[in-house]
């Protein structure tokens, strides 16, 4: 199986680099998104809207008003799962463990700005969209969020059934020849 | 191209990242209701040259439904607002008042 993954998303070398991440850890928390909500479950890293933020061995990312994806290292699902349920108690609340749902790419160089503005209808000039923001929207025909974890790179995820179609179109996207230089 | 601002998570979506839900405030008759109340919310629709009112949802975005308030003719949007509500707020009633003055659409005006 991973074998195979491997095999469909050799990293790329275009004007910008496109590589798969290996899987990581992902849990979808819904519910009231407040500190008497879902802040119980991540603490004091309640990030604002539209924002990611990193916390202790995870990142927490707004994504709705009652929503937030938690992302941390694999093996650390369970036990984060675990005392998420814990703190929320008999609250009305979501905690699911997604990790399989969805794929995750990089893209790196200095023109990542311009490959993102490409596929989705997102402001990308620096000083519009910058480190700290989770942005949902979509890349081409599918939905994909992304963010940026410094000016040259960017992380994006999909859902995992579309993640060749993600991987091909930031191929040619990215391809040499292509460059817009936009932002250079 | 149309652009409205999510009243849920503030993006201005253009619609490219949205889905259209078709009119808004239709009153739901189900079983029980009268042949011409179930007909009417299934069939019967405003199809208005100037102020609309519509559903979208933030499909490629934070996921959420919401109202729009808008202009079919020149695509001029007053407002959009959160799906909470049986009728537009009063605010979004003003904004279209003071550019269409004697507007009416169902039962509001
Ligand atoms: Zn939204």
């Amino acid at each position: 199986m991973s074998e195979t993954e491997t095999a469909s998303f050799p990293p790329f070398n275009g004007y910008v680099t496109v590589s798969k991440d290996a899987s990581i850890g992902m849990i979808t928390l819904r519910g009231a998104l407040n500190s008497k909500g879902l802040g119980l479950a991540v603490g004091k890293s309640l990030p604002k809207e539209r924002c990611i933020l990193d916390a202790k061995d995870m990142q927490v990312a707004w994504m709705s008003p009652d929503e937030l994806m938690v992302l941390c290292p694999k093996e650390n699902v369970a036990n984060l799962e675990a005392d998420f349920q814990k703190s929320l108690g008999s609250q009305h609340a979501l905690v699911s463990d997604v990790s399989d749902a969805r794929a995750v790419f990089t893209l790196k160089g200095t023109n990542v700005r311009e490959v993102v503005a490409k596929l989705a209808p997102v402001d990308m000039a620096p000083g519009h969209f910058g480190t700290g923001e989770m942005r949902r929207t979509r890349f081409g025909q599918i939905a994909a969020a992304f963010w940026m974890t410094a000016d040259d790179e960017v992380k994006i995820i999909c859902f995992r059934s579309v993640a060749q179609y993600m991987y091909q179109q930031l191929c040619v996207c990215a391809a040499r020849g292509s460059e817009l230089d936009l932002w250079t | 191209m149309l652009i409205f601002e999510c009243p849920y998570c503030g993006i201005h979506a253009d619609e490219t990242e949205l889905s259209p839900g078709g009119e808004a405030h239709l009153k739901r008759f189900g079983p029980g209701a009268s042949d011409e109340d179930f007909e009417g919310y299934l069939f019967m629709r405003e199809n208005p040259k100037g102020v609309h009112f519509e559903r979208w949802r933030h499909s490629n975005g934070c996921g959420k439904w919401f109202h729009a308030a808008r202009c079919t003719m020149t695509l001029e949007v007053f407002g959009t607002y959160k799906a909470q509500t049986f009728e537009p707020p009063q605010e979004i009633k003003d904004k279209i008042t003071a550019k269409r003055p004697g507007w009416s659409w169902r039962t509001f005006s």
